[in-house]
């Protein structure tokens, strides 16, 4: 093969940088390939992605029909549609419903071999993310936006940054995402059992980044209190948000520093959650 | 009687799992609520950009939420667990399912009855009767005999479509998702005027796969609404009998699947 591996990197002592780089990067490669096994997954998932794409889509316009100047929530058509329709792509690519892996392991005790490795848990699993999160960049946007074109009038950006700028917010979305998720499944150090709070979370992250209905849809006073005290709007929202151009370009780039702030806020969480749990372990399993 | 004392121990083994796990469960408990909850509050949140929605106002769109809610969570709560059939036939547990000397679907189901679900089944029987009360109908034997079989009916054509989606996983294991399109997918379509939908689309749900005739339908005739799309008015109170070829279809699908059945061999 001669490409990288999982194997176990010989680490440059007088060049630690570029070893820790080198053991991110095959971490991302490995987590990218663990997605890119399963082909018929990844259609399965396409097609329900587009039927929601549809529902959502329809009930939406049908509300723009009736609304006062046809633009709820301060949306027109083709901005609602492509909200609606790069959301169902950006929902797999964000990984708001990722798998309970860690809350997994945990209670089976496989955890003790991630704490052997010589490589912090958060960082290890945060490249397994970025590795999924560039599977599904290439395999799930395209089906529900091909879809969504055929179908409806889709909103296209006028202005040159939007392009670049969702980009970027949708790489701090799914930081932010796996930062909450990995908060999630680590309440499971303390409670063995993680599925009530992952329930919580399937159920509370699809409504509050915006899944269901725009969040500009709210009342204002309310909408504002998501985006500044939770990281929930910057998973989905702000991204989305930033391609449709619901906003003057000052206030959306605001946005994404607000998601940027997010996310460095949620990693540490992350980092002091995982070093507290460590002093607490109880390995389950044998 | 000996088959009935069987699925009670299958049941207490589950109770006493989640005995175990308290925490969890109270959560679990307020977060199946909560899914219903969200779903009724969408439908609040769409009315306040617009009175009227596909034709239909807050009130009369609630009625079919309500319907909808009552009946899926009825069939998720008895039936939803079936989704997992993907997981037992990858690895091996339907094997051990199989050998028993009980029936396969009540096992799965008794195997996991999921209790967490009895709230959220409580909400949704909540909102359809204030629906049915916020919308003033002018009752007759017909219409209050509707009011009751229509949710029981609804739950049996989800149920039904829950068992239906579940049997792809004898023929594709790796079916994934595909499943949620028509359960989940068909809540969220019924939950909702389908006057909204386009009209390739809704022939194909509401007609065609029969979606149309679980909430809509008999809303429209507890209203005392005609159909804008053009069905007659009796439509509405035949619409339950839906539920009988969808278990039709659904029984013999799963039955084929058994049979069809090879085990993975893990």
């Amino acid at each position: 093969m001669g490409g990288i591996d999982a194997s176990v990197l010989t680490i440059s002592p007088g060049r630690p940088l570029r070893a820790s780089v080198t053991t991110f990067g095959a971490l991302v490669g490995s987590g990218f390939r663990r997605y890119a096994t399963y082909r018929q997954a990844t259609i399965a998932g396409s097609f329900t992605n587009i039927v929601f794409g549809f529902l959502r889509c329809y009930v939406l316009l049908a509300v723009a029909a009736g609304a006062v100047g046809g633009r709820p929530g301060g949306y027109d058509t083709a901005q609602l549609a492509t909200f609606v329709w790069v959301g169902q792509g950006l929902l797999t690519v964000v990984g708001i419903w990722g798998p309970p892996d860690l809350s997994d392991r945990i209670r089976s005790g496989d955890v003790a071999s991630d704490l052997l490795r010589p490589v912090a848990p958060v960082t290890a699993y945060l490249a397994a993310d970025l590795g999924r999160f560039l599977h599904a960049v290439l395999t799930r946007m395209i089906g529900p936006l091909i879809v969504g074109a055929i179908f409806f009038t889709l909103a296209v950006p006028t202005r040159w940054q939007t392009v670049p700028l969702f980009a970027v917010s949708a790489v701090l979305a799914t930081i932010g995402s796996f930062g909450c998720r990995f908060l999630i499944n680590a309440t499971a150090y303390w409670l063995h059992d993680a599925r009530g709070p992952l329930v919580l979370w399937t159920l509370s992250s699809g409504l509050l980044a915006g899944l269901y209905f725009p969040l500009r849809m709210l009342p204002e006073w309310l909408a504002v209190t998501l985006w500044v005290a939770t990281p929930f709007p910057g998973l989905l929202q702000t991204p989305l948000d930033v391609l449709v151009e619901r906003d003057p370009p000052v206030q959306q780039a605001g946005l994404v520093l607000l998601q940027a702030c997010w996310a460095v806020a949620l990693l540490a969480l992350c980092r002091l959650v995982q070093h507290r749990a460590e002093r607490k372990l109880v390995v389950q399993g044998g | 009687m000996g088959e009935i004392g069987a699925y009670v121990a299958l049941l207490g083994g589950k109770l006493r799992s989640m005995a175990a796990y308290r925490t969890s469960f109270a959560i679990e408990l307020l977060s199946n609520l909560g899914s219903t909850v969200l779903d009724v509050v969408t439908v609040f949140v769409l009315y306040r950009a617009t009175a009227v929605v596909g034709g239909f106002s807050l009130a009369e769109s609630l009625l079919m939420t309500g319907l909808t809610a009552a009946g899926f969570t009825l069939a998720d709560m008895i039936v939803g667990n079936i989704d997992d059939l993907k997981r037992y036939v990858r690895t091996g547990t339907l094997d051990t399912v199989l050998i028993r000397p009980l029936r396969v679907l009540p096992q799965l189901i008794f195997m996991d009855l999921p209790l967490r679900k009895l709230l959220r089944l409580a909400f949704g029987i909540f909102v359809y009767a204030a629906a049915l009360v916020a919308n003033h109908i002018q009752w007759t034997a017909a219409r209050a005999l509707l009011a009751v079989v229509a949710p029981i009916a609804a739950g049996v054509f989800f149920g039904a479509i829950f068992v239906l989606t579940a049997s792809l996983a004898f023929w594709w294991v790796e079916s994934g998702e595909i499943g949620a399109s028509f359960t989940y997918g068909g809540r969220d379509f019924t939950s909702y005027p389908i006057t909204v939908y386009g009209d390739w689309f809704r022939d194909l749900f509401a007609y065609a796969l029969g979606f149309g005739l679980v909430a809509y339908q008999p809303a429209l005739a507890l209203l005392g609404r005609t159909d804008p799309l053009g069905l007659p008015a009796w439509a509405g109170y035949a619409a339950p009998l839906v539920a009988a070829p969808a278990v039709a279809i659904a029984a013999l699908v799963w039955g084929t699947g058994i049979r069809h059945y090879r085990s993975t061999g893990s």
